[in-house]
């Protein structure tokens, strides 16, 4: 089968264009070219007619090419006709010859001044929105906590109890190995640091300080919220997404209840945990590395480690756990709830809970610094 | 069009065996799609209707058998007739499969960009002429598939099936989730534009009124098997108890036996 052709023939001011052979999406690039040539022949002409009695095969690219090329000519003011179409091709020339290609003009760009300001505007006012939530949320589990504790059969704990072993126990792992690397490392940049003054030995109050007070519970807390924080949000938000927090609502039970109680409950008493554990594997590796990498004998560590931190130390990290966790389960919660009908949304909110709890972890954390600095710890 | 000599049958299967791990969903299938027709499948839930679908445009794998499209089988084409036939079908998924990403024009664009190399004015106009085709507005050429209704969807999903003006036409479950009257809409639509661009349409579907109004032929899967094919009057006669209770069934029409007998 060959590619399409069209031939021209003038007879005084009718110029007749006979189409022929393939007039199918494979030629579609050659005929495009062939049709583009047509129109921009100059021609005195005043009518044009394109016979289409000889074409073999016509798809709607040829179609539209021939219809293209008579609306050209139509707005230069020739007076154009179609010619022998035969009956089994109607429909589709109708079909074509129906279109109207209109697309309607771009909308005007805006000022580009303009556009930032309206989005820095539209964003603080979405942060607002946020911290409201975030408020409602934490009123809401209040309550409901008040609730369960006048009527604690209400309670979920098979719920929580899972919800534990999840965060928790299946956390324990990662925890371990994320914390004791990040022993050894600040206590080998330490040594690495500090034995030009001689210093060496200070690199031990420097891990046990460090761990204690601020790392260990920041770290955990930033996997936590990335590893539970960002489950709850999926969870929730299928959940959401499925109708099965209405369907809750309907039968007559609190989805902060029944959903959220448990999962935020569950983690205020995980992060305490790792945290701790968190600690203990960092000082651990911070005494390894110390131990292999910088000489210091193990006996002499512990004995320096008791000088150099108090209870206090321990007690200013640990006692941040908990409102930590608070503040990674409520935005969990929040995103995992605002999830529309749409996979994308649920895409969209589990990534923002992640990197706004990870935001308010050391938001959180430094206010506390702030805190503890003022009552003089 | 055609990249073989002419032949009746578009699609042809063959003693299709198909199984999911150890269940077997298909036990020797044979079946053929003729050029131009509109061919109905049927079956009850998990019958394996989109699975067939699924296994001749080469989604899943199968066991035995032979599938031949347009002439040729799939398992002896080369890498060209392969991609042949990838150009000479278009595929309307049940959720339509727009890519998210891109516009709804682009969507369109997106097989006429990959396989014809056109210039880039007339593959938009061929996009905004396919879009016109399905009954749209040129307006939703820059719009994105999340800001369109689910009739549109399935609307822009059927503008990018045909965007390369193919032979054959899949369609899985083209109504479910419309109302009936944009369901009837797109029966009207499907049967139009298969009369004039004379497409062969293989169509699963559970819509009684679509397989009443738009197919030629209807073929029944059931037990892994066809169990009848043939025209609606013979599925009406069927004494088979599941087609009896399909077609005789409570959501069953009167006004069919009338319309067939009459």
């Amino acid at each position: 089968m060959a590619a399409g052709t069209l031939v021209g023939q003038a007879h005084g001011d009718v110029v007749s264009l006979s189409a022929a052979g393939s007039w199918t999406a494979e030629y579609a690039r050659t005929l495009d070219a062939l049709v583009e040539a047509a129109v921009h022949t100059k021609t005195a002409a005043s009518v044009i007619a394109i016979d289409v009695a000889q074409i073999e095969r016509i798809d709607t690219y040829g179609a539209w090419l021939i219809e293209r090329t008579l609306r050209a000519w139509k707005t230069r003011g020739v007076d154009t006709r179609l010619v022998g179409l035969p009956e089994r091709h109607r429909g589709l020339f109708e079909k074509v010859q129906a279109g109207t290609q209109t697309l309607s003009a771009l909308p005007r760009r805006e000022n580009r001044v303009i556009a930032t300001l309206e989005s820095v505007g539209r964003t603080m006012t979405l942060l607002g929105q946020d911290v409201v939530l975030l408020f409602q949320m934490g009123g809401a589990v209040v309550a409901a906590f008040l609730r369960v504790l006048v009527r604690p059969h209400t309670f979920r704990f098979t719920s929580m109890v899972n919800h534990l072993e999840r965060v928790a126990w299946n956390a324990v792992p990662i925890i371990l190995m994320i914390t004791l690397l990040i022993g050894a490392i600040i206590s080998q940049q330490g040594i690495f640091h500090f034995r030009t003054f001689g210093a060496d030995i200070y690199v031990v109050d420097m891990v046990g300080v460090l761990v204690l007070r601020e790392l260990g519970v920041v770290i955990v807390c930033i996997m936590v919220a990335g590893r539970s924080g960002s489950a709850y949000t999926a969870e929730l938000g299928s959940m959401k997404m499925r109708e099965e927090v209405d369907a809750l609502r309907t039968m007559g039970f609190d989805p902060v209840e029944v959903l959220i109680l448990p999962r935020i409950l569950a983690l205020i008493i995980a992060v305490p945990l790792l945290s701790f554990i968190g600690a203990m594997a960092a000082l651990y590796g911070g005494g390894l590395v110390a131990w292999l990498y910088g000489g210091i004998n193990p006996t002499v560590f512990i004995s320096r480690l008791r000088d150099a931190i108090s209870l206090q130390t321990f007690e200013v990290g640990m006692i941040k756990a908990p409102f930590m966790a608070l503040v990674i389960g409520l935005v969990a919660c929040v995103e995992g709830l605002q999830v529309q009908g749409s996979a994308e949304s649920l895409g969209t909110k589990t990534t923002d809970s992640v990197v706004k709890s990870i935001f308010l972890v050391i938001v959180v954390d430094g206010l506390f610094a702030v805190f503890f600095a003022s009552i003089g710890i | 069009m055609a990249t073989n000599g002419q032949t009746d049958h578009v699609i042809k299967v063959r003693d299709l065996v198909v199984d999911f791990q150890s269940h077997r969903v298909l036990n020797g299938v044979n079946v053929e799609l003729n050029r131009g027709e509109v061919l109905g499948f049927v079956g009850a839930s998990g019958a394996g209707k989109s699975t067939l679908a699924r296994t001749i445009i080469g989604l899943l794998p199968k066991k035995s058998g032979i599938i031949e499209v347009l002439g040729v089988d799939i398992d002896k084409a080369t890498e060209e007739q392969k991609r042949a036939i990838d150009r000479h079908w278009g595929i309307l998924f049940q959720q339509g499969a727009l890519f998210s990403s891109l516009t709804v024009g682009k969507n369109v664009e997106f097989p006429i960009r990959e396989y014809l190399r056109l210039s880039p004015k007339l593959t938009t106009e061929i996009a905004i002429a396919k879009l016109e085709m399905v009954g749209l507005s040129p307006d939703v050429y820059r719009e994105y598939p999340s800001e369109l209704s689910g009739g549109m969807v399935k609307r822009v999903g059927l503008a990018r099936a045909l965007a390369l003006d193919p032979e054959i036409l899949f369609l899985d479950e083209p109504t479910s989730g419309l109302d009936p009257i944009s369901a009837g809409d797109f029966d009207q639509l499907i049967l139009t534009l298969q009369e004039t661009l004379g497409i062969s349409v293989f169509m699963v579907t559970h819509d009684l009124d679509s397989l009443h109004r738009v197919c030629d032929r209807i073929a029944v899967l059931g037990d892994g098997k066809i169990l009848e094919a043939g025209t609606m009057e013979k599925m009406l006669a069927s004494q088979h108890p599941w087609l009896v209770s399909y077609f005789h069934g409570a959501r069953a029409h009167a006004d069919w036996h009338v319309r067939v007998k009459g």
